[in-house]
């Protein structure tokens, strides 16, 4: 039986209206083949975590620019690992001080996307290191 | 424009220079097959007479001060003022954002901008769980009236006018600021200022939500009357391109979803509120962007105001020519700016800036270095107003008005974005109204399709930022200094919110607020019971849920 395609839910945490750069990554997954579910801007982590679970998603990623993402982006982390979802990759991306990378990464972030990536180069991070459930 | 004789020999001459063209690129050839604007809207090698020989003079150019108004709505132009120097800013608390203007003001600054928190933004007060870890992150947070009146300390509210990036909860700030006024003795008919309270923009691009469109459009109608009726030197509603570019949008999209929106504020007072266009029009403001591509630009923002004229005297057969005149801020492009290679950023700025100055605008911000980064710090704000005041006082471009009217190029550039702006408004009317387009996802679809294909051009190389896919610098550190906001600014708000909380009458809130549900349910305008409600220290949100809890919540549908 053939492999089920990644499945990804793309999620704009916290209060953050500025919602460009994950609009257009909606539209690049899609293209690149890539399941998306995008749940548009104002969700809280917790109905991040809800929506990960409900849709059983192998990706979740992240976008925020109102600097919020310290908090924002390893509160969904620890919520999926906290409802047994720890294997769901968690991505964010953003405007994103090189300074706060390594505390994102040890939170749960397995890779953070900063200005200049390209929407191949994350497409082929994706197809790289994310496996889609059987 | 021209005789029949010049345009026979302008022919014939173009034709020899179109000979000559073929010969050189047959040898060399351009280095790219089409060159184009940054919203890749076609650019020809040269333009002549032949390309605005259809124009008329009288009713296309003529003179500033006259019908359309292409020129600029003042017969003095920037002689009799240069236009307002409004750097936006805003962060942590009141008393931080208050020394930050008496700042700006020492360094020759003639109008206050205010940047507010998201939690504010969204009429969230601190205190409410949506709120954790924002709290005067990229703005001032405001709760209650006690942070207004730190926030406002020591400006005259008469001499200075002050502008409030605003939106769903707009009626409770301005209701603040008019509290305010009154409590230092100045009346309502004193004071200027804007609130963008803009909401259509908000569903189309920038996404600070509260209520579904048609009681958003209501409570920006409520605003308009009673500015009309007390508060004459208000502008009730800046009319925001600038979020509509930044979100995607194209040169064409921005000047055509603004000015549509504009139009459906007008049809709205109209309507609901039996008020005569000229009693309410004159006060409309607006607000675009200037974006890297220079002149597109100053095309886009000579267009805007030749529509809106046009658009005011046919469309809603206005006689008052100061209902006609499109009065506008324009602040430069943070999407053209880049984290990389930052200092780049002040060109980019610089270009900008003068770009919606040859376009005559009436109040400028210029972004700063690191606003891409962090908050800007004093020094890249210095640099970005000084380059304002450059451009006013040493380059001579402000000598004279409108100096690329008459120029081949310019007047033909204006002329397409013009007709192409035009067949987007008919098609918005087409489809009901801005609302109903709204309601369909047509312009949030717009938008995606031509931010994806940006994107696209930008990784394929197509079109080029500096820095991003050009003259790249390996392992660039980025060594400019980030300005942070303390998590210790949420734990003092928190405080202060609490204090404000225990010393009001709760009774008298739960009073006000009441009254205020009740004016929603009956269709009253709301502005006098959020006045009344913000002097008995009403938060933000609780007049926001009151909203929300009446007209229902309205949520981000996810549009791509």
């Amino acid at each position: 039986m053939a492999k089920r395609r990644i499945r990804i839910l793309l999620a704009k945490p916290g209060l953050d209206g500025h919602d460009r750069g994950a609009r257009v990554l909606a539209r690049s997954f899609r293209d690149a083949g890539f399941e998306v579910i995008y749940t548009g801007c104002h969700q809280t982590p917790e109905q991040i975590v809800a929506t990960a679970l409900q849709e059983d998603v192998d990706m979740v990623g992240l976008s925020c620019l109102s600097g919020a993402h310290n908090y924002l982006y390893p509160a969904v982390a620890k919520g999926l690992q906290e409802n047994g979802a720890g294997d769901i990759v968690v991505v964010g991306g953003g405007i994103i001080p090189e300074k706060d990378i390594p505390p994102l990464k040890a939170a749960g972030l397995k890779e953070i996307f900063t200005p200049g990536a390209t929407l191949d180069s994350i497409n082929e991070w994706i197809a790289a290191n994310v496996t889609p459930k059987e | 424009m021209f005789t029949q004789e010049l345009l026979d020999k302008s022919s014939l001459m173009r034709k020899k220079w179109e000979d000559e063209v073929k010969k050189v690129i047959a040898k060399n050839p351009d280095q790219k097959p089409e060159w184009s604007t940054v919203s890749s809207l076609p650019i020809n090698r040269i333009y002549g007479p032949e390309d605005i020989k259809d124009m008329d003079f009288e009713k296309d150019i003529a003179y500033p001060g006259q019908f359309p108004y292409l020129r600029g709505n003042q017969a003095t132009g920037y002689r009799g003022k240069y236009w307002t120097f409004r750097m936006f800013a805003g962060m942590g608390t009141a008393v931080e954002t208050n020394k930050r203007w008496h700042y700006l003001l020492t360094t020759g600054q003639t109008g206050l901008s205010t940047a507010f928190d998201f939690p504010t933004l969204m009429g969230y007060d601190t205190d409410s769980p949506k709120a954790k870890g924002e709290c005067g992150k990229c703005g001032v947070a405001i709760d209650t009236i006690d942070d207004f009146r730190d926030l406002i300390k020591g400006i005259p509210l008469d001499k200075i006018t002050t502008s409030m990036t605003i939106n769903p909860p707009a009626t409770a700030l301005w209701a603040m600021y008019c509290a305010s006024a009154q409590e230092q003795g100045i009346p309502l008919t004193k004071i200027g200022g804007t609130i963008q309270n803009d909401m259509l923009k908000e569903f189309i691009a920038q996404k600070t939500l509260m209520c579904p469109p048609d009681p958003s459009v209501k409570l920006i109608s409520d605003t308009i009357e009673f500015g009309t009726k007390y508060v004459p030197k208000w502008n009730t509603v800046s009319i925001s391109g600038y979020h509509i570019r930044e979100a995607g949008a194209t040169a064409v999209q921005e000047l055509a979803f603004t000015l549509r929106d504009g139009m459906e504020y007008v049809e709205d007072v109209i309507k609901r509120k039996g008020l005569h266009v000229d009693e309410f029009a004159p006060r409309l403001s607006f607000f675009f962007n200037s974006h890297i591509d220079f002149f597109e630009e100053i095309a886009k923002l000579r267009a805007a105001r030749r529509i809106w004229a046009k658009a005011m005297r046919e469309r809603y057969n206005s006689q008052d020519p100061r209902s006609w005149w499109m009065r506008f801020h324009t602040q430069t492009a943070g999407c053209s700016l880049t984290a990389q290679q930052p200092y780049n950023n002040v060109v980019r700025t610089a270009t900008e800036a003068l770009a919606a100055v040859l376009g005559g605008t009436q109040s400028l911000h210029t972004n700063s270095l690191d606003e891409v980064l962090c908050l800007p710090s004093d020094h890249a704000v210095q640099i970005a107003l000084r380059t304002q005041q450059l451009i006013a006082e040493e380059t001579g471009v402000a000598n004279t008005i409108d100096p690329l009217a008459g120029s081949y190029f310019v007047e033909a550039l204006t002329n397409e974005v013009e007709a192409q702006a035009w067949e987007y408004i008919h098609k918005i009317d087409e489809m009901g109204g801005m609302v109903a387009a709204i309601e369909k996802g047509f312009p949030q679809m717009e938008l995606s399709d031509a931010a994806y294909k940006f994107q696209k051009q930008i990784d394929a190389g197509e079109k080029i930022m500096i820095g991003v896919n050009k003259y790249n610098v390996e392992d660039e550190v980025v060594d400019i200094p980030i300005v942070e906001i303390d998590d210790s600014v949420e734990v003092e708000q928190l405080k202060r919110l609490a204090e404000t909380k225990r010393k009001r009458d709760s009774r008298k809130v739960a009073e006000c607020l009441k009254d205020l549900a009740g004016a929603c349910k009956k269709g009253e305008n709301v502005m006098p019971y959020c006045i009344e409600a913000v002097k008995n220290y009403a938060t933000v949100q609780e007049i926001c849920d009151v909203y929300r809890e009446v007209y229902g919540e309205y949520r981000d549908p996810g549009i791509y």
